[in-house]
């Protein structure tokens, strides 16, 4: 099978539906990491998979066991190269599991803030007038609220627990999404495309879905990636406010929370975590930077320069 | 001081590239061409460099595209060599470009009035009456019937024609030394194409304004134009006295034109052109 | 019975004092099998009158009848059938993130037709486009295929009635003389009704048999090709039309 080398991939003239877009995948992805600091976004976000989902063959011991002999012992510690914490959990293999719960946080947020946000502003832009208003205004009330405030009544509301924490980030978060997807509605409700497609006898539905929000999508997506430092932010701060993931769970703001109250003396209790939190956002800001390039309509339409 | 005697622009050898991944694409291959005072047109068809050449003046290619030339000068400055914020101050102000395709230049969600006031507001520092007295007169001058509800229009709001003239009247607002026009009149009918060529005329006659004006309609280019350049695949095949067009010697020139319909011509299918490998080395 | 009936139709844009009136009392018909012109200025309506047929265009008044039947406000599937429309700029008409093959299937899907696969591959044959063309990007082809692609488009549930807006003012010269022949023919082969705009008198004259001449949203002068040819032209905008154009 010739299918997946380079040559096919690149073939001008595709011979089916899925070589075309498996090329123009490709295409993307040449593109991509063509960019250095695309590159390391993608291996920094890819690592972070990668601790996520082996984490048991990655971690050298269980995250929530607790050893009180070995308290607070510094880095570089034998058996401990990152230290260990208030209960004797070695700090790596509480980073390497956390990074489950982080995963799991930007997925969940990734599939429902979006959506979400990616539906109202595409209706809001399409029909226009009173629907867009009303739309509008609705989001507005929710970007009026600082998003960690807000976060914080919902989970207040709801009571603490990862579930509501990501239930509560997504809730804030969609709003901008819903912006980025009505302004570029409005830029393309007008086209020659989609008037041709309604000429066609194609409903709302139809078009909504598969004509105006794939060419909305790139910015969506490049916005989330963006966001998803401060998303990532707002969990490790429900975590560290005693809000989000509850302990023994190893998540990464939790374990800043608890290390604060060594701060001074055994820093890297709440350093480490905090590290790899600052690396990781740093990995999808760049991812998104880099996403922005390949995406990015206008410099992706070719031929018309 | 403006140099009165030398040539506006100069430009030798230019040649644009884009690297793509699957290989290095020539859209312009050795170009060279002076422009004094004067209208020079491009015409060629479809894809033979035309645009890439006029944008390339003004370094407007982006990337993956590559711009590389022994020589391009505006008034004897290299502009290869200028960094790009000196090139934001020429852009629009010294030199302007008419784009092919008004639709996608203009923004859709600003106010045609607010587009062309933004330029005279910011750059120029003309307060709002000044401004939108100087946008509508332009607006007028190149034949927009109701220049005040243009004015509060949005480009989906005009007719493909009335976007062209919009945009030209954008372009030249600002007065510029040297005026890239790209297929600025390929939606106008004559009438209102007549008028729009005689300001541009105006303006190198008067202001000696250098004009280079890209199109695919041979006729218009031979009739308005001082000098022609016909180009074939990003080469200029032949350059001509614009009035000797239609004496055009080129087989490429004289198939474009045979191509043309005629009022009054016969109903039988147009002659279509015939390439050759070899005009293209 | 005239296939298209245009009676005194009216398009007025937004409303209260910002009201356009775009279209003023248009009257045309376009006989079956004919292929009518629109010529006229820049913005006196041609595109409005197209787009009102198509319901792209909000109608204030006059009448649009289809084989004697009135259309309503809205333009249902069976419509999409008998009427399609050509757009100006091949460059905006064809979705850039749809392959050929999406954008000539979507029709039959929209439809429930089936033979998809057949279909595709006959259209790009109809049209002169190589089948290596089907799963290509719009992108990835140039104005005159693209321009080829929209007409393919239009032909998939073969329509009786072709609306054309300006289809080759986008295009060059041998580009043109391509896309026009390609009509001409299928207009032969398929006995297909044209409505064409265009600002180009020498585009007109070659393609139609007759001819409506607007200014201002309103039609001046109606003449059919031989009227054209000895110079019978009366209304001055008209006379100066075809004297810029020889
Ligand atoms: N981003 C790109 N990547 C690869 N090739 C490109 C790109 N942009 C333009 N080209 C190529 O550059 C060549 C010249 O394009 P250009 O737009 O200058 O043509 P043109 O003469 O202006 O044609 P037209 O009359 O259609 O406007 C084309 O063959 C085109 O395929
Ligand atoms: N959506 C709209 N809202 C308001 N006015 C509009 C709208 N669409 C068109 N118009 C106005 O209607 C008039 C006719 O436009 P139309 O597009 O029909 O012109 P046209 O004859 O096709 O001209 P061209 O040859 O320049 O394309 C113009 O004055 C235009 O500004
Ligand atoms: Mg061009
Ligand atoms: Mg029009």
């Amino acid at each position: 099978m010739k299918a997946l080398s380079r040559a096919w991939l690149l073939d001008p003239s595709p011979a089916s539906r899925g070589q075309a877009r498996l090329g123009q995948a490709y295409l993307g992805w040449l593109k991509l990491i063509r960019n250095p600091l695309a590159v390391a976004g993608v291996v920094i976000v890819g690592a972070l998979v990668v601790m996520a989902v082996a984490a048991p063959l990655l971690a050298t011991h269980d995250p929530i066991a607790q050893s009180l002999p070995d308290r607070l012992l510094p880095p570089l510690s034998p058996g401990h190269w990152l230290g260990t914490d208030e209960f004797g959990r070695d700090i790596y293999s509480r980073i390497v599991y956390g990074a489950r719960v982080t995963l799991y946080i930007v997925l969940l947020v990734t599939v429902t803030a979006p959506l979400f946000g990616l539906l109202i502003g595409v209706m809001a832009g399409y029909y226009g007038g009173a629907v867009d208003v009303a739309l509008m205004r609705f989001t507005d009330i929710f970007l009026a609220f600082p998003r960690l405030i807000l976060a914080l009544a919902f989970v207040a509301a709801l009571g603490p627990g990862i579930e509501n924490a990501v239930f509560a980030i997504a809730l804030t978060a969609w709003p901008p999404y819903a912006r980025v997807a009505r302004a570029e509605t409005l830029t393309i409700r007008g086209a020659d495309y989609i008037a041709a497609v309604r000429l066609q006898g194609a409903g709302s539905g139809r078009i909504l879905v598969s004509h105006v929000a794939p060419m909305c999508l790139p910015s969506v997506i490049i916005r989330v990636t963006l966001d998803m430092a401060g998303i990532i932010l707002t969990a490790a701060g429900l975590g560290f406010l005693g809000l989000g993931a509850q302990p023994p769970l190893p998540e990464w703001g939790l374990m800043i929370s608890s290390g604060r109250k060594f701060l001074f003396d055994q820093w890297w209790v709440a350093t480490m975590p905090g590290l790899a939190i600052f690396i990781v956002s740093l990995g999808f800001n760049l991812l998104g930077d880099g996403l922005r390039d390949v995406l990015d309509p206008r410099s992706a339409s070719g031929g018309k320069g | 001081m403006r140099g009165e005697g030398g040539p506006l622009l100069e430009v030798e050898d230019l040649r644009v590239t884009f690297d793509t991944e699957a290989g290095p694409v020539e859209a312009v291959r050795g170009v060279s061409f002076t422009l004094g005072r004067e209208r020079l047109g491009i015409v060629g068809e479809s894809g033979s460099g035309k645009t890439m050449t006029g944008r390339s003046v003004l370094r407007l290619v982006r990337p993956p595209g590559r711009i590389e030339a022994k020589r391009m000068a505006f008034e004897g400055v290299d502009l290869l060599g200028l960094s790009e914020r000196s090139m934001r101050t020429l852009r629009g102000k010294r030199i302007a470009m008419v784009m092919q395709d008004p639709k996608f230049s203009l923004n859709p969600v600003m106010s045609v009035g607010d587009q062309l006031t933004e330029g005279l507001r910011r750059r120029d520092r003309l307060g709002k009456a000044d401004a939108v007295r100087r946008a509508l007169e332009m607006l007028e001058a190149v034949q927009i019937r109701d220049p005040e509800r243009v004015l509060g229009a949005y480009p989906h709001e005009l007719s493909g024609g009335m976007g062209q003239r919009v945009m030209i009247a954008m372009m030249l607002i600002p007065e510029p030394d040297l005026l890239i026009a790209d297929e600025p009149t390929s939606a106008l009918d004559v009438t209102v194409q007549r008028e729009v060529l005689a300001i541009m005329d105006r303006l190198v006659r008067e202001r000696g304004m250098g004009l280079l004006f890209i199109s695919h309609d041979l006729t218009l280019v031979s009739k308005f134009c001082d000098r022609v350049l016909v180009m074939y695949r990003g080469k200029v095949v032949e350059e001509v006295m614009a009035d000797q067009l239609h004496a055009a010697k080129h087989p490429y020139t004289q198939g474009l034109l045979n191509c043309l319909p005629r009022v009054g011509g016969a109903r039988e299918p147009l002659p279509v052109l015939e390439r050759d490998p070899s005009w293209a080395e | 019975m005239a296939l298209i009936e245009i009676d005194d139709l009216e398009v007025t844009f937004g409303s209260g004092a910002d009201a356009v009136r775009a279209v003023r009392g248009v009257s045309i018909s376009v006989a079956a099998k004919e292929s009518f012109g629109l010529v006229g200025e820049s913005g006196s309506g041609k595109s409005t009158v197209l787009r009102a047929i198509c319901g792209l265009a909000p109608i204030s008044g006059g009448a649009i009848r289809i084989n004697g039947a009135a259309l309503g406000s809205r333009r249902d599937k069976g419509f999409a059938r008998r009427v399609q429309m050509v757009f100006q700029d091949p460059y905006a008409s064809l979705h850039p993130k749809r392959t050929i093959d999406a954008t000539l299937a979507e029709p039959l899907t929209i439809h429930g037709l089936g033979g998809r696969d057949k279909r595709v591959v006959s259209a790009l044959e109809d049209v002169g486009l190589d089948p290596k063309f089907r799963f290509r990007y719009p992108h990835q082809l140039s104005g005159g295929q693209r321009q080829r692609v929209a007409i393919a488009r239009t032909l998939m549930l073969e329509p009786e009635i072709l609306l054309l807006d300006e289809p080759t003012s986008a295009l060059d010269a041998s580009v043109q003389a391509e896309v026009l022949n390609l009509l001409s023919r299928l207009r032969a082969a398929r006995g297909l009704t044209f409505l064409m705009v265009s600002h180009d008198l020498a585009v007109i004259d070659h393609m139609c048999d007759r001819l409506a001449v607007m200014q201002q949203g309103m039609v001046v002068e109606q003449i059919d090709r031989a009227a054209l040819a000895d110079d019978s032209a009366r209304d001055p905008y008209t006379r100066e039309l075809l004297a810029a154009s020889v």
